[in-house]
Parts: structure tokens; sequence; C-alpha cells
């Protein structure tokens, strides 16, 4: 019997963690990420799953053990955020050309400076480029979908790419909400046990990792990365699918919501998504053919699907939370590029909102939408939304 | 039971070279040696050793895509986190092992190697950090005392008056006037764990100690002097000899801490001066050179001998207080 839970998204995660039961966890505290590897910690200390916990001195060496720990074959997990990634930056490289299927919840927060512990999309978009596959939820639900969703893509063996599961910091990673749990044996059933080929601990077929690689074959190299992208993208929609199967809950590259007529069209990410969605239904009631797209999946990126949802739409409004310095922001360049192709190109905008966990209000992602009704959407233009200016 | 001959010699005959040939380290390069000996021990006693490596010249010379000169798994993550990368592996040896999922019954255990970069400096906290936490692993830093491979800079173990490019020895400046930096010590602080130093020049102490860290549960650490031909400016063929004169001299005392309590497994009868081993090594050239040249040796032997004292003093109050 699936249970329902009035739970945060920190411990919405431990809970898929839990029942995923890795074989190690390697992790380092960072607000607002802490709460999840506490709760863990307490499932470790009571019994309850027995896994390995290594609290090592920094996230440096969370990421490190976490590639030690996955090479010699234990199905492994650890959390950060923000600063906390940008210390393991070096090895979440590493992580990812050594095909180490880790699954790493980012709880997200704005990368310094100046300090700051709310939430942002910085964090994430600073490893765009790392090879990891980079899943968004909007709400504490999703965020214990896609840890589980996330073991399973990762480790199929056409993929082997690490994972980032990426759900907004404080908003849906300290707020309570109602999650619908999986019976911790169909969790279980679903990730089954990875089997790596090449394990570090198969003493009897000793192999080299992470090697040496010069000009001969690292180019190579990075071509199968390209190809573990390319499967993971594959892959996705049969994962959901199964998913789907055991827990009825569909999710796909984009959450697409009043969209089959909609012309008005807001994109974004994460925990904004909710407010949007109910800015899109007050719309409606007004008779504007208003929609979303919320991007479930970022890499590998859903550029067919995101063509084909906004390919003769009348204006298209992205909202970043976070800045590009010196370049457009970075959802909203990849969505511009994406509708180069477009044979009926929409009106198009790029909106900044929500830096540093300042709040996002139904007022203020109503802008966009009135400036496309207005036919004022400028695509050289970077606007603001809640700037004190 | 210590490592002997016969167990050396049977492995030899196999043929089992955990560490073997193909490598491009340089001729007279002491870090193989250490990398051979350490690996071969580990397997004589009956282990299934794996093996982990920092960034440095031990690492970029062996595992040359496609090529590899390890027999026995490895794995290289980046410079400064070896020790947390083996910590990783080695728990999740622990967790599979409980879960029963390893496919070997021979033991398994963990052995990490580092340059001195690696270790005193950038690699420090991360291997403070896995000593701290008991994980049971040796590690080996084999020390020739500056950054080989990127070419000769100056590192916490370079001892004064060497001329390293990032510090060179100029009109102005006497190059490097920092002493080294007491790794054994700082390891041995961390109480739960087995440190020690060697020499390339004795490789049965060096053995044994591999042998006591490897039967130690929780963290081993051995520092091995390894000169590197190149920075230190010696004829090829001399690395060794030049360590066991680095020992007679009490530039680098062959001592353990084991959980607290000293030893001394090597004491020279007659000890030689230090100015011997600074006109041997070519590095120090320059320094020899330098106006008051006669000052620093009277400074360093100074030191060298009251560290020796130190140590003796050390080893008497110490015996049989072990901390942990
Ligand atoms: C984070 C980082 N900084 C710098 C380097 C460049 N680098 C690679 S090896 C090395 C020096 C290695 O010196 P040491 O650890 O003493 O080993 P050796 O080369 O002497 O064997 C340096 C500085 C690097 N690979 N990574
Ligand atoms: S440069 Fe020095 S340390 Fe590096 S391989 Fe050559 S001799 Fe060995």
């Amino acid at each position: 019997m699936p249970t329902r839970l009035a739970v945060t998204g920190a411990a919405a995660v431990a809970h898929a963690m839990r029942q995923i039961n890795p074989d190690v966890v390697a992790a380092y505290p960072i607000t607002p990420q802490t709460p999840i590897v506490e709760y863990f910690a307490g499932f470790v200390a009571d019994g309850i799953v027995d896994t390995v916990m290594v609290p090592v001195e920094s996230e440096h060496s969370a990421m490190s053990a976490v590639v030690g720990s996955a090479a010699a074959g234990a199905r492994t997990m650890t959390a950060t955020a923000a600063n906390g990634l940008a210390l393991m930056f070096e090895v979440v490289y590493i992580a990812a050309s050594m095909r180490l299927p880790i699954v790493m919840p980012i709880v997200n927060r704005a990368l310094s400076g100046p300090i700051n512990i709310h939430g942002d999309h910085s964090d994430a978009y600073s490893v765009r480029d790392a090879g990891w596959i980079q899943l968004f939820c909007e709400n504490s639900q999703e965020a214990y979908d896609m840890t589980i969703i996330a073991t399973k893509l990762a480790e199929r063996e056409e993929v082997l790419t690490p994972a980032m599961v990426n759900l907004d910091g404080f908003i849906t990673s300290h707020g309570v909400e109602g999650v619908d749990l999986l019976d911790d044996e169909v969790v279980r059933d679903f990730v089954g046990i990875w089997e790596p080929k090449y394990p570090l601990l198969d003493v009897d077929n000793p192999i080299t990792h992470g090697p040496l690689d010069l000009f001969d074959y690292y180019f190579e190299h990075h071509r199968q990365q390209q190809e573990g992208l390319k499967n993971a993208y594959k892959a996705l929609p049969e994962v959901f699918a199964e998913y789907e199967k055991i827990s009825g809950r569909k999710y796909d590259f984009l959450d697409l919501y009043r969209m089959e007529d909609a012309e008005y069209v807001m994109i974004v990410m994460n925990s904004a998504a909710s407010t949007a969605k109910y800015v899109v239904d007050e719309l409606r009631e007004q008779g504007i053919k208003a929609g979303l797209v919320k991007p479930w999946v970022f890499t590998p990126f859903p550029k067919k699907e995101l063509l084909e949802a906004l390919e003769g739409r009348k204006a298209i409004m992205v909202l970043d939370r976070a800045m590009s310095f010196g370049k457009e922001a970075p959802l909203y360049s990849l969505i511009k590029s994406a509708l180069y192709e477009a044979k009926d190109r929409p009106m198009i905008g790029s909106y900044v909102y929500g830096l540093g966990g300042r709040d996002v209000t139904p007022t203020m992602l109503k802008v966009p939408f009135e400036d496309a009704l207005k036919g004022d959407l400028d695509p050289n233009e970077e606007r603001y939304l809640g700037l004190k200016e | 039971m210590p490592v002997n001959m016969k167990q050396l010699i049977n492995l030899v005959e196999k043929e089992d070279w955990p560490f073997t040939q193909g490598h491009r380290l340089c001729p007279g390069c002491n870090a193989p040696m250490v990398a051979k000996w350490a690996t071969m021990t580990a397997k004589a006693l009956g282990y299934e050793p794996v093996v982990g490596a920092a960034t440095g010249c031990l690492e970029v010379s062996t595992t040359i895509y496609p090529f590899t000169s390890w027999n026995i798994p490895y794995i290289h993550n980046a410079f400064e986190n070896v020790a947390a990368t083996i910590s990783g592996a080695e728990a999740a040896y622990r967790s599979l092992l409980n879960r029963g999922r390893v496919k070997t019954d021979k033991p398994i255990k963990f052995i990490a190697f580092g340059g001195d970069g690696g270790t005193y400096d950038i690699g420090l906290q991360a291997l403070s950090g896995a000593v701290e936490r008991g994980h049971d692993f040796l590690y080996i830093l084999y020390d020739n005392e500056g950054y080989m491979n990127t070419g000769n800079q100056r590192s916490g173990s370079t001892p004064p008056g060497a001329d390293a490019t990032t510090e060179p020895i100029g009109s102005e400046k006497a190059g490097k006037v920092q002493f080294k930096k007491n790794i054994v010590e700082i390891i041995g602080a961390h109480e739960n764990v087995y440190a020690a130093t060697a020499v390339t020049s004795d490789p049965f102490d060096f053995m044994a100690k591999v042998e006591k860290g490897l039967n130690h549960k929780g963290p081993a650490f051995i520092a091995v002097l390894a000169p590197c031909v190149r920075f230190w400016r010696i004829p090829e063929s001399t690395g060794p000899q030049i360590t066991k004169l680095a020992m007679e001299t009490k530039y680098w005392p062959v001592y353990e801490i084991d959980r607290g309590v000293y030893k001394i497994t090597r004491k020279p009868r007659n000890f030689k001066p230090i100015e011997e081993y600074i006109r041997s090594v070519g590095r120090f050239r320059k320094a020899l050179q330098h106006p008051e040249y006669k000052e620093i040796i009277a400074e360093m032997q100074r030191y060298v001998d009251t560290r020796w004292e130190r140590l003796l003093k050390l080893e008497e109050v110490t015996k049989d207080l072990y901390l942990r």
C-alpha cells in the first residue's frame, strides 16, 4: 500500500534514498541540502538501511569518495548545493568521464558571491557542460520520483552517466507537502541491483580506471560520453513509462500545462512553475490562451520536444533563475537556439527572476504575459522580474 | 609472519607482477621501486591489492591509455584526492562484503600512492580526513621533494637550498629557505594510525613496514624518500645510494610512529656530516656557492642533530604507550 506522508522535500528525497538503500553514501553538509543527509544518516543510525555512510571532511572529498565507491561497483549517492557543488566541480567532470552512475540530489541555491543561502539555479547551470544528466523538480513529489527514476536511468548499460536531481532550496527542500511514497519493495524491485561490468573490486579481471588519456583517444572517449547522453535521451521515455506503471505518475521531457491551443507560452523550471500554472489558469479565465512548459529534463536537452511544443505559438517567454554574465541567460539561449529550425517562429523574450531566493509572486509572473500580449517582446533584451530599480 | 625472501621469489617465479614493465618513468627513477615493492609485498602476503594513485609522475607514466603497467585493479581520480577516492572504494568494499556481493575470498587491501605535492600540499586535507575517519588503507608517499611531473617546482617537502623552478636560487634570493614540513609527525598525530618513513636503499625495512601497515586495522602511512634523478641532478644509478646517505646523515631518519609509539627502525652506527649529503646532490650545487654557505650548513647540522636527539627521547618515553 503506497503511503502518503506530509514531509519536506528533503525528507521525501531521503525516503527515496532509504527505499533505494544504496551501498554507499558520502556527503558533506551545506544549507539547504543538509536535511537530506541528516534524515538519511538517521535511517543508517537506526539500522533502517545498511548503507555505509562516509561523512567526509569536504564536498571535494565527497565527490572523490563517491567516484572511488562507484568505480568499486557500489551503488553510490551524495547530495549537495551551490558552493558545495562548486568545490566538487573538478571531480564532477571526472565522475562523468569515468561513466559512473552516481545519483546526486542538488538543492538549488545561489552560488556565491556574495554569499546567499537561498535558492536559484546558478549552481545547476554552472555544471551544465560536465556531462551529467540533469533533472528538475517542481515539488517534493517530483523530487522523490526523480531520485528513483535517476537511479534506474543512470545505471542503464548504454547510458552509464551520473545524474543530478534538482529541487529548489527551502521552497521545496524545507516546505512541507503531501508526498505519495511507493512501497519499499516496489522501489527496490524497480531499481534492482546494479551489476557493473568492470568494477574495481574484480581482482581477477584487473582494470585501470581513470588513466592518462592523450590526444590519441581523449577525443573518442568524449564522443562516447556524448553517446551515453544520446542513449539517455532514448532511454528516458522508457524509464518514465516503467515508472508510470509502478506509480501511476506520468513524466516526460516536458511538463506541458494547458498547451493544446496555447498562444502565449511561459517556460520555467522547478518550483516557480507552480506559481506560473496558477497565473496561466487566471489568464485562461480571462479568455487568454496562456500555457506553460516546464522542462523536467535539462540534460540531455529536449530540443526536438521543445521545438514541437513551441513552433507556431504567438509568443514564448523564457524565465531563468540565474544569469550568465555577459551572455544571454542559460535556458533562454538554449530555447532560442532550439527555435532556429522553426518554420513558424514565435516572438521570444528573456526574463530573469528570483535570484538569491527572491520571492516569485503571481503578479510578477503576469508581467511577461502582459508584455507578450502588447507585442512587446525583444529577443535581445534581458528583462528582470521584481528587481528594485 | 614477516614477508620473507621465499614468498617473494615464489611470486617472481610465477611472474605474477602486480606492477609490471612498460611504464615510462625516467631511467633511474625511484618511484617504480616503491610501487613494485609495496604491491609485491601485499601479494606475497596473500592479499589482493587494489591501488589508487594521485596525479603525478607515477600516475602519468604508468597508465597511458590504452596501456597500463598495473596488473591489479587501479584507479586514478585527480591530483589532491587519492585518499578520498580510496576511502570511497574501501567503504564500497565494506558495504558489498556486508551484502555478500564481493567475488573474491582473498582479503582486499587498499593502497594509495601519492607524490609529495599531492600529499604534503594539495592533498593534505583529503588525507587527514581519510585518516581521521579510520579507513582501512595504506597510503604510500614517494617523496622526491618537489613537483616533478610539472617540472621541478617547489613543494612543502622541498628542502632549503634546493633549486626549484618556482623558487629558484637567484642573485637576490637564496631559493627555498623554509625547512621541510614534517609529514610523518602530522599524520602520526592522528593517533589511530601507523606512520613510518623508509628509504629506497633498504627495501626490506620498507617491505616490513608495508606489511605492518597492511596488517594494521585502520589507516597506515609510509613516506619513502624516493629520489627523482632529474630534479636531484644525480647519476641514474645512484638514487637508493643517496637515500642511504640521507639516513646516515640524519637528513631522513628511518622510524615509525605506531599509534603514538616511536621506534627508530634503523640506527646507523656511524653518522656522517650533513654536508656530505648536500655535496652529493646536484640540486644543492648553487647553494654551495652561497656566501653564507658555512652558516647554512651549520644550521642544518644543528637541526638534524636536534631532531635525532628528540626522536631518541620520544622512543624512550613513548615505549609501549599505545594511544589507541
Ligand atoms: C588541481 C590541480 N592542480 C595542479 C595540477 C597540476 N599538477 C599535476 S601533477 C603536479 C605535481 C605533482 O607533484 P608530486 O605530487 O610531488 O608528484 P611527482 O610528479 O613529483 O611524482 C601538478 C602541480 C593538477 N593536475 N591538478
Ligand atoms: S621526472 Fe623524476 S620523478 Fe618523474 S619520472 Fe623522471 S625521475 Fe621519476
